[in-house]
């Protein structure tokens, strides 16, 4: 018979987990080590430090070796474990002209102060497989290495200033968020503070956050911005001491920024009811004096650029609203969250013996009353 | 930083997982849920080692509440052999070293369950968490929780009512199975977590007090003991609940419970108990009556 005995449950759960734990080490290659991911799959941990909202690359490739690749998974061991820890308090708002930068870029103006610095990016290599990677070693890697020592990182200053200084783009309001909105700490409210949005797109799905911001430049939306400038580097994280009350750097992280340049009057118009789909729009008379671009901003943990310029379009599309599904806040800070998204979707595979009995009961007595029906007919 | 640096925090995780101030402030909301019957208290959900939508609100709300002395039942689908109830009470195990797990439902202090009430009456000294994957009721007639939250604010529920009858237009009944609406002390629409039909009654004027947590959604809400839940239906369209057509237990022959349809191996469909603390108790009673 079918009946699942009391201590069933256990023993199965027990057996799955050490067939998760053993099918890691059952090959014959040398056991992956921390420092390995940490140096040579940076940009993996990169992406979940981003979606964990958890900067620690150490405990992130730990978390990554222990879900055996899957990101998600990983995400949601240090979310859990970011559960644990008492909430010390906010550091200072960083300041990402203080970034040491790796690399820079504007896609708005050819040359910037400054200059642009392309630094470490696959953006102009051909996607071949590199075959000697297979049989790599040591010993072949000193050849691979630069022959002429890269430049030192620098400090830039940032190409919306030169924006804002010519009036084509609105000076920077102070926030009127005295302490930010902690996602983490409160449940969202709607129309969510604009620090609730920031932090809910910077811990989005690196895929999710693409998807949507695609389909906002696609065509259901209306947010195609110019980067700016992409910025790739550490900046210090400052907290305020609790004596003193001098800032205190308290160590770096590495941050890639995006400031997307969107015409305003390309843009739907504020809270808007008109649909999106097609229509440049007019010109409003009572916007003519006022600048022309706004800015959406990205900002996320690690190398991750392509979520970095989603985060900047999405936060541009939830400002304007509108019609589009990226201009619902509900629609887009609802789902952009990984371990939220997986885990209710994953939550299917439970058993619903009860919940689809009661299913079967409706369906049932429907059929029935429609055979009742057609027999009086 | 060695290794053994990494593994360490594993060692010290807190008492019941989540650090104090999460469990007070939990317990803060849970007290505003209990004073509000029915009303949805928004609350800051962590994120716990099980997954969302795996009943993490009902968990957090466990783990806010367990202490020294506690007796610990998880249910899921009924059952204290799901594999996912298994797994929430190891958990519990695992970080409340001063509480202890029964399969008893007259035992326990506090039952956590997904789905289902227990058949037998809960005391007014036992607590039931409920894990909720949906709380908002609203939720399939409006999707703006912007929206809903106002609708309740404005106890504004003709959207629902006209989405009733519009069932009983197409489909002959109110055709919603389970997490069917109810109406809390006169004032708000509550979705029941879902369990089935069959249990509602038991949230009608119970002596137990019910808590719901819904982890993803973010949202506490509660039934406290005698309150008044009245299912929502029309008088010429009654509420009814699941028809087993006189069917009972093949195991302890039971007709008065909730059953679980089986597909036996020869393709034979017969009936057993959801509850199975219920169902082991009976056959237990049945034995020693037989000797």
């Amino acid at each position: 018979m079918g009946y699942v005995a009391v201590k069933g449950g256990l023993s199965a759960i027990q057996a799955a987990e050490s067939l998760v734990q053993r099918g890691r080490l059952e090959g014959q290659s040398p056991l992956l080590q921390i420092e390995q991911i940490v140096e040579q799959q940076r940009l993996v941990v990169d992406q979940i430090m981003g979606e964990a909202g958890l900067y620690d690359e150490k405990l992130a490739a730990l978390a990554f070796k222990q879900a055996e690749g899957d990101i998600t998974e990983a995400v949601f061991l240090l979310r859990a474990y970011k559960s644990t820890l008492e909430r010390v308090g906010y550091s200072l708002p960083i300041d990402t002209e203080k970034m040491v930068v790796f690399r820079r870029i504007s896609s708005a103006f050819k040359s910037i102060p400054g200059g642009q610095l392309l630094g470490r990016t696959r953006d102009y290599t051909q996607r071949l497989l590199d075959y000697a990677l297979l049989t790599e070693t040591k010993q072949n890697q000193a050849a691979v290495a630069l022959e002429e020592k890269a430049a030192p990182p620098r400090r830039f200053s940032r190409v919306s200033d030169v924006l804002r200084g010519d009036g084509l783009l609105a000076p920077l309001e102070p926030s009127n968020e005295k302490e930010p909105f902690d996602v983490t700490r409160e449940s969202l409210k709607f129309p969510a503070p604009r620090s609730a949005v920031l932090q809910t797109l910077a811990r989005g799905e690196s895929g999710a956050m693409v998807a949507f911001g695609y389909s906002s430049m696609r065509g259901y939306g209306a947010v195609h911005p110019t980067i700016s400038e992409l910025r790739y580097g550490k900046a210090p994280v400052e907290f305020q001491h609790p004596i003193t009350g001098n800032p205190v750097r308290i160590g770096y992280v590495r941050l890639t920024e995006v400031e997307g340049i969107s015409h305003a009057y390309n843009s739907e118009g504020k809270g808007g009811e008109e649909t999106t789909m097609g229509n440049a729009g007019e010109e409003r008379d009572d916007e003519k004096a006022k600048p022309l671009f706004e800015l959406g901003y990205g900002l996320v943990y690690g190398q991750n650029e392509r979520k970095a310029i989603s985060m900047a379009i999405l936060d541009k599309a939830l400002e304007l609203g509108g019609n589009s599904p990226t201009g619902d806040q509900e629609f887009v800070l609802y789902h952009v969250d990984s371990v939220e998204s997986s885990g209710y979707v994953e939550h299917l595979k439970l058993p619903h013996y009860v919940t689809f009995q009661s299913n079967l009961d409706r369906a049932r007595e429907e059929r029935r009353l429609a055979f009742e029906k057609e027999m009086q007919k | 930083m060695a290794l053994q640096d990494l593994i360490a925090p594993q060692e010290s995780y807190n008492y019941a997982f989540l650090d104090e101030g999460s469990k007070k402030e939990i317990r803060r909301s849970l007290l505003k849920a209990v004073a509000v019957p029915g009303y949805q208290v928004p609350f800051g959900s962590r994120e716990l080692p099980i997954g969302r939508g795996w009943g993490t609100g009902g968990l957090q709300i466990t783990l806010s509440l367990i202490g020294k002395g506690d007796i610990i039942k998880v249910i899921d689908q009924g059952t204290d052999a799901g594999v996912n109830a298994v797994n929430i009470r190891r958990l519990i195990e695992r970080t409340t070293p001063d509480v202890t797990t029964t399969l008893e439902t007259a035992e326990a202090t506090v039952i956590q369950t997904r789905h289902r009430i227990p058949e037998e009456r809960l005391r007014a000294d036992q607590t039931l968490v409920f894990q909720v994957p949906l709380p908002e009721p609203l939720r399939l007639v409006e999707r703006s929780e912007n929206q809903t939250r106002r609708m309740h604010a404005d106890k504004n529920y003709s959207r629902m009512w006209v989405a009733l009858y519009e069932e009983v237009v197409k489909h002959g009944l109110i055709a919603r199975a389970t997490s069917y609406p109810v109406l809390v002390n006169g004032r708000y629409i509550m979705a029941t977590s879902p369990i089935p039909r069959w249990d509602i009654d038991k949230l009608h004027q119970s002596d137990h007090l019910s808590l719901f947590g819904a982890g993803r959604e973010k949202r506490l809400y509660a039934v406290p003991p005698r309150t008044e839940v009245i299912p929502l239906a029309f008088e010429d369209y009654p509420f009814t609940v699941e028809n087993f057509h006189g069917m009972g237990c093949a195991r302890c022959g039971s007709t008065n419970t909730y059953l679980d349809e089986i597909i036996t191996d020869d393709g034979q469909k017969i009936f057993m108990c959801s509850d199975t603390a219920w169902c082991d108790g009976r056959v237990a009673r049945q034995s020693k009556e037989a000797i």
